[in-house]
C-alpha cells in the first residue's frame, strides 16, 4: 500500500481496485471460494450447491434515463448470479439513507425496487436501513445480496475458458456508462441515451439449458467495461483473445457521445449484457439462441479465445490494424453503479 | 456517425497503406507533433499498417504533458487554499506533482470538480456564489478561444468569484525551437488538425522555409492520419518541403480569424516554460491587465515555483522526440497509469500512456 489513502481510482472497476482486493482484502480474508473472485461464490452445502453474492450501489445521479439507483441494485446482484449460470431464489436490500433525502424520492427508488423484483421473479426476503447525517452520504446508497441454486451440471467461470472458444456479447456496449458519464456531464446528446439495466438470469438460463456444457464462461462487462472484463477472463483462464472491432455492437448516439467526450467505449459499462465463452461447435446455435430473446436481440460473435500468450488481448481494429487491449487503469470514472 | 465509418474504412485504409509503401523506399522520420494523433495512430492499431522503414516520433503536443512540474505543483496548492474550488479538465486531476496531484489533494479534503469546459466552471462559480471557482487553463490554441469567450462571458455577468490560472501555450515558438536542435532530423512534421483549425496552414510557412521541413495538417480519423502520411512521404521523395493540408474540410490557410481575435483580446504572448524543451520566449499566454480581475496568479498571488522533474522521469526527452517511451527505465516499471511518476503516463494524450495502454 504505497499510497496512503483511498482515491476514486480504487472504485473503478479497474487496475487499482483489483490492487486493492489482493493487496488487502485477499491478504487477511482469503480462502478457497473467496480468492477466485467470481461474480458470484459457489458454495457445496451438501445437499446442492448455492451461489452467493453482494455488491453495492452508489450511482450518482440516483435517477437516470432507462433507471435508477433501485432497478440497478435489483439487476447487478441477480446479473452476478446469472452469470455462474445460478437460478435466482431472493435479494436482500440493505439501504443507507442521507438525512435529508426527500421521502417522494426514496419512496419512487422503493417502487422501483418493487417492480424489478416482480418483473425479475426474485423477492426481497430481508433488509436493513440506517440513517448518516447530512453531508456523511449522498443522498442514497444500496447493498443487496443474493442467493440462488447452482445445478450440478453446470461449471461457469473464467477460468473454465480455453482456446478455441467462441466470444460472444449479448447486445450492444457503453449504454449504461455513457448515459450516466454525459447525464453528470451536462451534456445532452442528441438521440436517445439511455441505460440497459435489466436483468439476465432468463436469458442466461434459456442458454445454459439449450447447450449443455458449452457455456464455459459468462461475464457482465459492468465497471471497467468489456476491455476489463475480457483482461481479467484471459488473465484468469491463462489464454489469449483476437477480438474484431468491427464485430462489437455499439449505438450510433452511444459511439457519438464516445467520440465527443474522448471516451473509449470499450471500457464503459453495460448493466443488461453478457460476454459468453462457447464451445466452437455450438457458438452458432448459442448466438441464434441469444438473438431469438428479446435480451440478446443485438448479439454478436465478437472473436475468440487463443493459446495465448496469457492475458493477451489483441484487438483487430475496423481500419484493419492490431493493437492490445489491457484492464482499466487510471481512469477516473466513478459512481456509476 | 455515418462519416465516423466512412473515414475508419478498412478497404480504403488498406489502398492507402499500399499506397505509402510504395512511396516509402528508405528510412523516414516524421513526427506526430499532437497527442491526440498518438492516441488515435495506436487506438486504430496504424503502427501495424504502416511501412516498416516510416518512423513516426511523438512530439510535444500534449498540453498536460509539457506543462512544468511548478505548475502542477501551483496548482494543488490553490486547490488546498479555503473556499477555492479547482475546476479542472478530468486529465488534469491525476497529473503528478512534486508531491502528489489533485487527486491526492482532493482525497484530503481539496475541492477539485472536473468538467468538460471552461463555461462550465462559469456556471459552477455561478452556483457556488461564496466560493471562488478556479480554472487551470491547459491548452495550445484550439483550447484557448474558449477560455478567452468565458472571460469575456464571466465579465458580462459580473462574475467576481471566477478566476483562470492560464497555463496556456501556443505551438509555432515551439516547434521552432524543437526543429532548431539539430539531432533530431526529422524529415516531416505531421501538424495538429484542431490546433491548426485556429491558426490556419499559414503558420507553418515560416518553419517549412526555415528548416526545409514538410508540414502536413491531419485530421484525426485514420484516413486523414494515412493521407497526410502520404503526403509528407511523397514530399521526403521528391525533395520537398511545403506545407500540405490534408484536412481541408476544417483547416483553411488563414486559420479561424475571429477565433485568433478572441485569443488577442483577451490574452497576450509571455515567455514559458515547456518541460522538457525549457523557457521558450514567446510560447505562452497569459491574461491582458485589463481583465487581472480575472487572473487567479495575480488574485491568489501565486508564483511559479522552479521545480525539478521527477527523478528518473524521461517525459522531457520524450516530448521532443528523442527517447521513446520504452527507453525510460522507469515506463511500465516504476510508472504505470495507476501509480505515474510523468505526466506522459496519464494524459489520455500523453506518449507513455498510448505506448503502456495499446502497444506493449
Amino acid at each position: 500500500m504505497k499510497n496512503k489513502t483511498i482515491f476514486l481510482d480504487h472504485g473503478s472497476g479497474g487496475l487499482a481496485g483489483q490492487e486493492l482486493i489482493s493487496g488487502l482484502f485477499l491478504k487477511y480474508l482469503g480462502n478457497p471460494v473467496l480468492s477466485v473472485l467470481e461474480d458470484s461464490a459457489v458454495i457445496e452445502t451438501g445437499v446442492g450447491r448455492l451461489a452467493f453474492t453482494t455488491d453495492s450501489f452508489v450511482v450518482d445521479p440516483v435517477f437516470f434515463p432507462g433507471g435508477d439507483i433501485g432497478s440497478l441494485a435489483v439487476h447487478g446482484t441477480i446479473n452476478d448470479l446469472a452469470m455462474r449460470g445460478a437460478r435466482p431464489l431472493c435479494l436482500s436490500l440493505g439501504m443507507i439513507l442521507e438525512e435529508g433525502l426527500s421521502l417522494a424520492d426514496l419512496e419512487l427508488i422503493v417502487i422501483s425496487i418493487k417492480e424489478s423484483t416482480e418483473k425479475a421473479g426474485v423477492p426481497i426476503v430481508t433488509g436493513d436501513t440506517k440513517v448518516v447525517p447530512r453531508g456523511n452520504g449522498d443522498k442514497v446508497f444500496i447493498n443487496t445480496s443474493g442467493i440462488g441454486t447452482v445445478s450440478d451440471r453446470v461449471s461457469i467461470s473464467a477460468s473454465e475458458a480455453r482456446p478455441g472458444d467462441i466470444i460472444l456479447l449479448s447486445g450492444t456496449i457503453a449504454d449504461h456508462g455513457v448515459t450516466i458519464l454525459t447525464r453528470r456531464a451536462g451534456i445532452s446528446i442528441k438521440g436517445d441515451l439511455k441505460s440497459d439495466t435489466i436483468a439476465l438470469h432468463r436469458f442466461v438460463q434459456t442458454l445454459v439449458e439449450a447447450l449443455p456444457g458449452a457455456i464455459h464462461t459468462l461475464r457482465d462487462p459492468t465497471r471497467g467495461g468489456m476491455a476489463t472484463a475480457l483482461s481479467e477472463i484471459a488473465k484468469t483462464a491463462e489464454v489469449g483473445m483476437e477480438i474484431e472491432e468491427s464485430g462489437i455492437p455499439i449505438r450510433p448516439e452511444v459511439e457519438a457521445a464516445c467520440e465527443l467526450l474522448g471516451l473509449d467505449p470499450l471500457y464503459l459499462a453495460s448493466e443488461g449484457k453478457c460476454l459468453a465463452f462457447v464451445a466452437p461447435d455450438r457458438s452458432r446455435q448459442a448466438l441464434d439462441i441469444m438473438r431469438s430473446q428479446p435480451e440478446g436481440k443485438d448479439a454478436a460473435i465478437i472473436g475468440m479465445v487463443t493459446k495465448g500468450p496469457a492475458g493477451r488481448v489483441v484487438l483487430k481494429t475496423a481500419v484493419g490494424g492490431e493493437r492490445l487491449v489491457g484492464p482499466l487503469s487510471g481512469e477516473p470514472l466513478p459512481r456509476i453503479c | 456517425m455515418k462519416h465516423l465509418h466512412e473515414f475508419r474504412d478498412k478497404g480504403l485504409a488498406s489502398s492507402l497503406a499500399t499506397e505509402l509503401e510504395q512511396l516509402v523506399d528508405g528510412p523516414v522520420r516524421f513526427m506526430e507533433v499532437c497527442g491526440t494523433h498518438t492516441m488515435a495512430i495506436f487506438r486504430h492499431g496504424l503502427r501495424s499498417i504502416l511501412p516498416e522503414d516510416l518512423h513516426l516520433i511523438s512530439g510535444p503536443g500534449c498540453p498536460v504533458c509539457v506543462t512544468s512540474a511548478g505548475y502542477i505543483d501551483a496548482f494543488i496548492k490553490v486547490a488546498l487554499i479555503p473556499r477555492v474550488t479547482i475546476a479542472t479538465f478530468g486529465d488534469m486531476v491525476r497529473v503528478p506533482g512534486t508531491s502528489g496531484s489533485l487527486a491526492h489533494a482532493r482525497s484530503r479534503g481539496a475541492r477539485v470538480e472536473v468538467v468538460y469546459s471552461p463555461m462550465d466552471a462559469l456556471d459552477l462559480a455561478d452556483q457556488h456564489p461564496e466560493d471562488l471557482v478556479v480554472f487551470p487553463a491547459i491548452g495550445f490554441e484550439a483550447t484557448v478561444p474558449g477560455v478567452a469567450a468565458t472571460i469575456l462571458e464571466a465579465r458580462r455577468r459580473k462574475r467576481k468569484n471566477f478566476a483562470v490560472f492560464s497555463a496556456h501555450k501556443v505551438m509555432p515558438p515551439a516547434l521552432d525551437a524543437l526543429m532548431s536542435n539539430q539531432g533530431l532530423q526529422i524529415q516531416g512534421l505531421l501538424c495538429p488538425g484542431h490546433v491548426s483549425t485556429i491558426i490556419g496552414a499559414k503558420a507553418y510557412k515560416p518553419l517549412a522555409e526555415r528548416y526545409s521541413l514538410s508540414c502536413v495538417i491531419a485530421g484525426f480519423e485514420p484516413i486523414d492520419i494515412l493521407q497526410a502520411l502520404i503526403l509528407l512521404a511523397r514530399q521526403a521523395g521528391e525533395s520537398r518541403a511545403e506545407v500540405g493540408n490534408a484536412y481541408p474540410r476544417a483547416v483553411s490557410w488563414e486559420g479561424n480569424v475571429r477565433a485568433q481575435g478572441l485569443i488577442s483580446k483577451v490574452f497576450e504572448p509571455v515567455d514559458a516554460e515547456w518541460r522538457g524543451m525549457g523557457i521558450i520566449p514567446g510560447s505562452g499566454l497569459a491574461l491582458r491587465p485589463e481583465f487581472s480581475e480575472f487572473n487567479a496568479l495575480e488574485r491568489l498571488d501565486i508564483k511559479i515555483p522552479k521545480t525539478p522533474e521527477p527523478k528518473g522521469c524521461r517525459c522531457g526527452e520524450i516530448l521532443v522526440g528523442q527517447c521513446l517511451p520504452p527507453d525510460c527505465p522507469l515506463f511500465g516499471k516504476g510508472c504505470t497509469p495507476l501509480e505515474p511518476v510523468g505526466p506522459c503516463m496519464v494524459s489520455t494524450e500523453g506518449t507513455c500512456a498510448a505506448y503502456y495502454r495499446y502497444g506493449r
